[in-house]
């Protein structure tokens, strides 16, 4: 299985025709996603890299049935092309933008919660690297050649570290089933937690690696799913041990501004609930071929 | 992006948020001029810095003549103030605020912020002002009010009355009270205000509600659509390098250590950062050169981190992803015999055409240190720090 997509799951551009999102469109293509058209409002009814353009997300749902939807709109319309894709149907979004505001982001949320949890899109980004399911589809900007097909699933937020385990990994012979990058931003579509409830269902997956970093409550609250309600081991690693307080590492979410936010003290309350910790970046590998090799 | 105490005030005052009498004062005439405007016989001369806690640093002086307010004037300009906000570097303060003394009855603590784990804005309140937040959160937690706010429709009025009541405000204050923290909220929404502050929020004698101190900080993702909020910004109150990185789009953080970094990607360049403290050095910065590193930006990535006079060695680590080793690897050649670097070079690349990229930092003929893992790539930069700082000793001694 692997989690969110597959090599079945129709996927859309949101964002198609311009130079970034007809780039990563190829790209996807080329690593075998089914990708089946794209949106660029105004620009219905033309043809871009092969694939119909439609004005709308409902079009594209209602013509060519797509299910995923992976967005390139410049931040200052990003959250209006989420709440699109959500009305439409669409089932999973990926927001690869960087730079949206958090009361857009208040908004988006706020608008996801209305739809019945059935209905109800996934969201994972903005501000991320996107989802792979290795050997089976791409919808995300990250080189799918790094990545093995196996039995470890990946949650992160930042795109080039998770690059960094899913090498570290495949040197070691270890595959993965899902990589999903959930962002840097101080309000996201999925946390970790919420990546961990699908992993923990996936039976293909039998192991998580999560790639935390400082700020905000996400990896402890994942933490506490992880020893209330699952059953397959995580295994964590939590950036910015060397952060200042109250400084922005590069990620909007990446800060240090209240008590419980640094990777020291995130790192004590994991371990504390049963999490493996990786001792360092160097060793996300070897961490999880080790817990791999204690199953 | 943060803006000043007397900015906070000036937009908080549009919003129906009763201020004191002040005005700005860029020399010691200036602040007297500005006292005998405000009239009274007491003053409160405050330093205007990006940071909380002025008071404990001697950033605040009540003074009582005007002689005592053009001392206090000449003091604090151009004074570095040290807060545990700043950190250790301080913050010069170029520009003063005078305001009329304000006589008071009461003090509380009341501020706006975006609660990441309700992803809801709330409103915290305590009847015990002029204390820290957190200093209250860990000595007397039961002392402070939250309030979520439902996103969809906004604060209500029980809400801001619920606050004022935990606030211990009498009830004659109360339609004031209301008013203010709207007026609050509404400043929150309509500027993209992602920290509000009011500590402390005051009654005075006669019995009205003043917003003693006001610290805002506004969303930087928001900036492109505040236009007058992004023209408050004091460039002076910012890290000079981390300013010219972020006119080249670079993401740059000045730290303490030695070994300069240059990294793709934000977790990548704090996970390289961690792996040299734990191999026994301190990283000079973060510096994240974003996903098309192309040899130009490579340069000025370059240029940025070597600015640092401290650093003894320099670190970069590539992860290619939609960018090629080659091309990274070419960059950073250019780079090199454009700069004439004195101190080591350590590169570690990875991803998309490696082979490549080694080959051609390897044909360079150029002295660079190559790394092949991200541990060897950190244990070789303490090395090379390690040794070119053992050289400068010798040469010194």
């Amino acid at each position: 299985m692997a989690i969110l997509i597959d090599q079945s799951t129709r996927i859309i551009v949101q964002g198609f025709t311009g130079k970034i999102g007809s780039f990563h469109a190829q790209d996807m293509i080329n690593y075998g996603s089914n990708v089946v058209g794209g949106i660029t409002p105004g620009k219905g009814g033309q043809t871009h890299l092969g694939l119909p353009v439609f004005n709308t997300v409902k079009e594209a749902v209602r013509e060519v049935g797509a299910e995923a939807s992976i967005i390139f709109v410049p931040p200052a319309f990003a959250a209006d092309s989420i709440m699109e894709a959500a009305d439409a149907g669409i089932k999973y979004c990926v927001a690869i933008t960087d730079g949206i505001p958090t009361q857009d982001m208040m908004t988006v949320k706020n608008f996801l919660r209305r739809f019945p949890v059935e209905q109800r899109m996934i969201l994972t980004g903005p501000n991320c690297a996107g989802t792979i399911s290795p050997g089976r589809a791409m919808l995300g900007i990250m080189p799918g050649h790094i990545y093995m097909q196996g039995n470890v699933g990946i949650v992160g937020r930042s795109g080039t570290l998770g690059y960094e385990a899913a090498d570290q990994m495949k040197r070691l012979g270890i595959g993965i089933s899902s990589s999903v990058g959930i962002g840097g931003d101080p309000i996201n579509g999925s946390s970790h937690r919420d990546i961990l409830e699908k992993f923990e269902a996936d039976p293909e997956t039998k192991v998580i690696l999560m790639i935390g970093e400082i700020g905000g409550p996400q990896e402890v609250e994942a933490g506490i799913f992880a020893s209330k309600h699952m059953s397959k081991p995580v295994v964590a690693y939590i950036a910015g041990l060397t952060a200042p307080e109250g400084r922005r590492m590069g990620h909007a979410g990446a800060i240090i501004s209240s008590a419980g936010e640094s990777a020291a003290e995130k790192v004590a309350l994991l371990k504390e609930l049963g999490v493996t910790i990786c001792p360092t970046p160097a060793a996300m590998g070897e961490t999880v071929a080790a817990v791999l090799a204690k199953m | 992006m943060d803006i000043h105490e007397y900015q906070a005030k000036e937009i908080l005052s549009g919003y129906g948020v009763k201020i004191a009498e002040g005005g700005m004062a860029y020399s010691p005439e200036e602040a007297v001029q500005r006292a005998r405007d405000i009239g009274g016989h007491i003053w409160a001369v405050k330093a205007q810095i990006h940071s909380g806690a002025r008071g404990k640093a001697g950033g605040i002086k009540i003074c009582k003549t005007h002689d005592e307010v053009e001392a206090a004037a000449g003091a604090l300009l151009g004074k570095r103030l040290v807060t545990h906000q700043t950190g250790p570097a301080g913050k010069v303060c170029g520009r003063l605020y005078i305001e009329a003394g304000t006589d008071i009855v009461k003090e509380m603590y009341f501020c706006f912020l975006v609660d990441r784990s309700t992803e809801r804005i709330v409103m915290v309140g305590s009847a015990q002002g002029g204390m820290e937040i957190e200093e209250l959160a860990e000595n007397n937690p039961d002392a402070i009010t939250k309030i979520y706010i439902e996103p969809a429709v906004g604060l209500q009025d029980y809400q801001a009355r619920e606050m004022a009541f935990a606030l211990g405000l009498e009830p004659e204050l109360l339609s004031h009270a209301v008013k203010t923290i709207r007026g609050c909220y509404r400043a929150l929404r309509e500027l993209d205000v992602s920290m509000l502050e009011i500590n402390p929020l005051v009654v005075t004698r006669s019995g009205e509600l003043v917003a003693l101190d006001a610290k805002m900080g506004f969303d930087d993702n928001a900036l492109f659509r505040q236009q007058k909020i992004s023209e408050l910004r004091d460039k002076t109150q910012e890290d000079p390098r981390e300013m010219a990185a972020a006119d080249r789009g670079l993401s740059y953080v000045g730290l303490d250590g030695d070994i300069g970094c240059m990294i793709n990607g934000a977790g990548l360049a704090m996970a390289t950062m961690d792996m040299i403290k734990l191999a026994g050095g301190e990283p000079a910065n973060f510096l994240d050169v974003g996903g098309g590193a192309s040899a130009e930006r490579t340069e000025k990535a370059f240029r940025l981190v070597l600015a640092d006079k401290g650093v003894k060695a320099m670190l970069v680590n590539i992860f290619a992803g939609i960018n090629r080793c080659d091309w990274i690897a070419e960059g950073v050649v250019e780079a090199v015999k454009k700069i004439d670097m004195k101190i080591p070079l350590i590169v570690r690349l990875s991803g998309t055409n490696v082979e490549e990229g080694r080959r051609i930092i390897a044909e360079s003929g150029l002295p660079i240190i190559t790394a092949e893992t991200l541990a060897e790539a950190a244990e070789k930069a303490v090395q090379a720090r390690n040794e070119a700082v053992a050289k400068e000793a010798a040469q010194g001694a």
